[in-house]
């Protein structure tokens, strides 16, 4: 199963989603995303086959200790792709192409080792360029600000990175939200500019305050660097992933933010100065 | 008269490759190529656009760390969501960043160490945006430790940025975008204007030789009796006051050492 995961590093992670599936017996994933512990946790628990990445970070923490180890162990096949690459592999799945062409790419060591091939233009300039491969999801996990039960969201703050492309190249999306409404339009019908993408995607929503921690999710509350220190800490400890993973997923989501002060906490994290 | 420091030496030869009179956008990752952007900004390049750091675009550059009273004033937005469309893809766009390794040809990388790819040795980051900035926008380079392991002998381990290596051309690719203007180190200035662009050293730090950079470098240099790289003068000193308020230049050195020279 190919699962995209919104977000970028630690900011807005549908990390509570990623940790239920950590709590499931869901493995053999290829996951697609724009990395953080969202990446870190699901190698190191062995649930993933095949990693779509740019990058796997923590921002303040450059290096993302438990992706790094996988790769180490040589445990994760991978598909490493630029950025602007990956974005592009979901718009071509999201307008169900097999491919967009793409300069980006060509002189670097990505396409040889991504088994990416090369096209030709057929007009007169007869460029060469890297024919970057759908990023087909079955499904894309995201979390977002504000929900109703028909699958209308709402996403604020400053920047939404590729979240709606990721709902556009997936088979179903999934979101959890900061707060889930009966009918978006008589709550909030001034920030109707915030639905970047339709309900006709959405395939199902639950709501999980804080359910982005330890990644930020502005405006609500910033990352919990403290957590994430902990978290990449963790990874020298000799009891490995499983001790680790009582503290960062817990038996349920409930046990999880008791563990880092509860809801209230988490609502009255700062928002990142960058 | 203050003394000016390797930091504040490197943050105004950072600037001087931030020169341009193009509208375009100013990327500089990291506190040293972001205080150069702002400088930039604020002195010859007044028509560079830049972001908070995050996704807001402001006229006025944003000060480094803790923000206390102070507010930025965005007069535009520019979100990741935007920016291969904004800035990237439409070339409109200069980056200053620090790669791990550095080769001959300007290729850079920043994703891994030795090994295989199936299982590297040293995972970093991953190529993270590299590829595409370096066939569709000017980019430069601040490194904070010239020596023979970033500046390799041979090619970088992992391509991450396409550079001038004539072997990596894709036949009929276009490669028309690729542009290095340059590289601080905290030894030298260097630029690309060598013969088929290579390395050259274009300016000297006060106290450093020719000798000492080759010998922190693993491959040629190429080097023309280069001048001594210029100081900043009191009035730019007192704006990079202003663009680094808690004065974070001074952590980027070990000991936060002076340039030696008299200055100006």
């Amino acid at each position: 199963m190919t699962l995209g995961i919104g977000g970028w590093g630690p900011r807005r992670k549908p990390m509570a989603l990623v940790r239920e599936i950590l709590r499931s017996d869901l493995t053999d994933l290829t996951i697609a995303a724009y990395g953080g512990a969202d990446v870190g946790m699901l190698c190191a628990a062995g649930r993933v086959r095949k990693l779509i990445f740019a990058f796997v970070s923590l921002d303040a923490i450059p290096l993302e200790p438990w992706f790094r180890q996988a790769r180490e162990a040589g445990l994760i096949e991978v598909l490493e792709v630029d950025e602007g690459m990956f974005q592009w592999g979901l718009k071509a799945a999201a307008y169900r192409l097999p491919f967009l062409p793409t300069r980006v790419g060509l002189g670097t060591d990505i396409a040889r080792l991504g088994g990416l091939k090369y096209v030709t233009s057929p007009y007169a300039d007869a460029e060469t360029l890297i024919a970057m491969p759908a990023i087909r999801l079955d499904a894309a996990l995201l979390h977002v600000n504000r929900c109703d039960w028909r699958g209308n969201v709402q996403l604020l703050g400053p920047d939404f990175y590729y979240d709606e492309w990721f709902a556009r190249a997936a088979d179903a999306c999934f979101v959890s939200c900061e707060e889930l409404v009966d009918k978006i339009e008589c709550h909030y019908p001034e920030d109707a500019r915030g639905n970047i993408f339709e309900r006709s995607l959405v395939q199902g929503v639950v709501e999980i305050p804080g359910g982005a921690h330890p990644s930020s999710m502005p405006p609500a509350y910033g990352w919990d660097m403290r957590a994430l220190k902990d978290y990449a800490e963790a990874a020298r400890d000799p009891g490995g992933w499983a001790s680790a993973a009582a503290r960062f997923v817990g038996p349920d989501e409930q046990s999880y933010l008791a563990g880092f002060g509860g809801q209230e906490a988490v609502a009255s994290l700062p928002l990142p100065v960058f | 008269m203050r003394q000016v420091s390797l930091a504040e030496l490197c943050i105004f030869a950072c600037s001087e490759l931030f020169r341009t009179d193009r509208e375009i956008v100013a990327s500089g990752i990291g506190p040293i190529p972001r205080i150069a952007a702002g400088l930039a900004k604020l002195t010859h390049s007044p028509g560079l656009l830049m972001t908070d750091g995050e996704a807001f675009l402001v006229e006025e550059p944003t000060p480094i760390g803790p923000r206390g009273d102070y507010r930025i004033q965005a007069s535009g937005h520019l979100p990741f969501s935007r920016f291969f469309d904004a800035a990237v893809w439409s070339g409109r766009r200069h980056a200053m960043v620090t790669p791990t390794q550095i080769d001959r040809f300007g290729q850079t990388n920043l994703s891994a160490l030795g090994g295989t790819h199936a299982r590297p040795k040293v995972q970093m980051l991953g190529v993270r945006g590299f590829p595409g900035n370096s066939v569709y926008h000017p980019n430069s380079m601040f490194i904070p430790q010239h020596s023979p392991r970033v500046f390799v002998a041979g090619e970088v381990d992992f391509v991450s940025s396409a550079g001038y290596n004539p072997d990596r051309r894709i036949p009929g690719g276009n490669f028309s975008g690729v542009s290095l203007l340059g590289i601080v180190t905290d030894l030298c200035v260097m630029d690309f204007g060598g013969a088929d662009h290579a390395i050259r050293i274009a300016s000297l730090h006060p106290g450093v030789s020719c000798d000492q950079v080759r010998q922190s470098t693993g491959f040629p240099l190429e080097a023309d009796d280069p001048p001594v790289t210029p100081f900043p003068d009191p009035h730019t000193l007192s704006l990079i006051d202003r663009l680094d308020p808690h004065n974070l230049r001074s952590t980027v050195f070990k000991g936060n050492p002076m340039a030696r020279g008299t200055g100006t």
